[in-house]
């Protein structure tokens, strides 16, 4: 009755100038867990949480190293992300092996925003169906970019995608003033209190689902898993969720688990 | 025309007799560059204190025939960099004009601070020249790369096997074998470079292109140098055009013995 015909690829303008194709990949980035990202002037770090799709699987990754100085995290389609990491793995390795150089931060940013603004413009192609935050350290200083499927990128002081992150952009939107001159440890503490602002009700930060990654001037990028977040969650005191409990008690089991577990296409698993 | 391709673009035999076919035979390897045609000969290059100075006189040689006097045999490579090529000029053109020319142009045109400096030209060249070595068509030079780095003078070399080592004062071609000498007696090693000052690296290179005028047939009195100095992050380089040798003194050449038209 009321189809959209103007959403079967990603080659036709709606009357009102939109593609739809498009804003459904920028949708599918809101369907993924939130992920963090911040600059200060020595130190880039980014902060993800992790979903699993049930209790007896493994968590989605969502951190992921692309060379010593560079790394991302995603939010949205996995496979999407580990095609365009894999990428940018690529142009890592060949601008080492042929100037003796690690790629700068822009350069790899823009030649993966031109592979994702080609799927835009082509019939029979779609777009990405990620978000990337993009942190790395090159010689013009820590950089946190984020990429988005439209072929889009800005370079960020403080930056979040993911479901809930407008609670965590809040947060770096009045806090981001003071990122500059933070050590490399108020950095992570800004980061996981941003991150967990986006924790849905009843919801803690844990080891098992927070992802930390840390890349400095003098600092080569490491991510930071399990146990080894322990001691910032100690640091951060609180890990949990802000928004209004109703009481443990009373609450229901969330029933968010109801997409079907293990499908390679799910959003984050 | 006629109906046979593989006559095509040959001589027609009804007017110039039958083809010798040991001009193009398949059964034959395809060969390509085996020696250089038109050569340059020597770059010499030293470290100093707070730089680099390289050099390499203005002549294109075509065999023994000094064939071009006026050659530029050095090239500035973006803000941080002097390229010195010796070996054959057509490679030589190929890679500044074409190759070098086209890198600085890509990296500059994205103008986002990054720039490519001497470590990484060198590192690009060595690859360049690798690679032709390995598809058998290697571009016949002898590459020195010098420049300012990370606060410090960088200088480097690499040639048509793509072979890579770097060295407080380099020289290809004949300074190989004259000119080191000299340079290694004031600058034996890495750590004697901190002794040296621009002055005497430029009197000392002097000195090396005269030495090579006297005892290399393939050489001229004429050349260039560029002067490479650095203070931190920051890079001046200064080119000297159309030198001429000063001060020479054939004196030495009456007691050559063995050829020429003397009798002993």
């Amino acid at each position: 009755m009321f189809r959209n015909n103007y959403d079967n690829d990603s080659v036709t303008f709606s009357p009102q100038g939109r593609i739809f194709q498009v804003e459904y990949a920028l949708e599918a980035i809101k369907q993924g867990s939130a992920a963090v990202g911040l600059v200060s002037n020595t130190h880039a770090v980014l902060i993800a949480l992790k979903r699993n799709a049930e209790e007896l699987g493994s968590y989605q990754k969502k951190i992921i190293g692309i060379d010593t100085h560079l790394g991302v995290a995603l939010a949205g389609l996995a496979p999407d992300a580990r095609v365009l990491s894999n990428f940018m793995r690529q142009q890592s390795m060949s601008s080492r092996f042929l100037y003796n150089r690690p790629v700068p931060v822009a350069r790899v940013v823009n030649a993966i925003a031109d592979k994702a603004q080609v799927n835009t413009q082509h019939y029979g192609r779609r777009p990405y169906g990620v978000g990337l935050l993009v942190a790395g350290v090159d010689e013009t200083g820590p950089h946190l970019w984020e990429f988005q499927p439209s072929g889009m990128v800005l370079e960020y002081r403080g930056a979040a995608i993911g479901a809930r992150s407008q609670s965590a952009k809040t947060y770096l939107e009045r806090n981001y003033e003071s990122f500059g001159d933070a050590t490399r440890e108020e950095l992570v503490l800004h980061g996981l209190t941003a991150l967990r602002d986006t924790l849905a009700q009843d919801k803690e930060l844990t080891t098992a689902n927070v992802s930390l990654a840390i890349v400095g001037k003098d600092e080569k990028f490491k991510l930071y898993d399990g146990d080894e977040v322990a001691e910032w969650l100690e640091k951060l005191g609180n890990t949990q969720s802000s928004r209004g409990s109703r009481g443990a008690a009373a609450a229901p089991p969330a029933p968010e688990a109801a997409a079907p577990a293990g499908d390679s296409m799910d959003v984050d698993a | 025309m006629n109906h046979l391709p593989e006559a095509w673009g040959r001589p027609r035999d009804d007017i110039y007799g039958a083809y010798d076919h040991q001009y193009v035979s398949a059964s034959n390897p395809n060969q390509h560059t085996t020696s250089p045609v038109v050569t340059g000969t020597s770059v010499v290059a030293l470290k100093y204190n707070g730089g680099v100075v390289i050099a390499a006189d203005n002549l294109a040689s075509y065999g023994s025939l000094a064939r071009f006097t006026n050659v530029e045999r050095l090239k500035q490579v973006g803000s941080h960099t002097v390229v010195g090529a010796s070996g054959d000029v057509s490679d030589m053109q190929f890679l500044f004009d074409e190759q070098l020319e086209q890198l600085i142009i890509s990296e500059e045109y994205q103008n986002d601070g990054h720039h490519l400096r001497a470590k990484h030209i060198y590192s690009y060249l060595s690859r360049v020249m690798y690679h032709r070595r390995s598809k058998f068509n290697p571009l016949w030079n002898v590459l020195l790369v010098a420049g300012w780095d990370d606060g410090k003078p960088f200088l480097a070399s690499t040639d048509l096997l793509g072979t890579t080592f770097s060295g407080p004062a380099l020289a290809s071609g004949f300074g190989a074998h004259l000119a080191i000498p000299l340079l290694r007696r004031v600058c034996p090693d890495e750590a004697a470079v901190a002794n040296i000052t621009r002055e005497q690296a430029i009197s000392v290179i002097e000195e090396c292109m005269k030495v090579l005028f006297y005892r290399d047939a393939r050489s001229m009195n004429k050349y260039s140098m560029s002067i490479i100095s650095g203070e931190g992050d920051k890079v001046e380089i200064e080119h000297r055009k159309d030198i001429q040798l000063k001060q020479q003194s054939w004196k030495f050449a009456e007691s050559i013995r063995g050829y020429g038209a003397q009798v002993v």
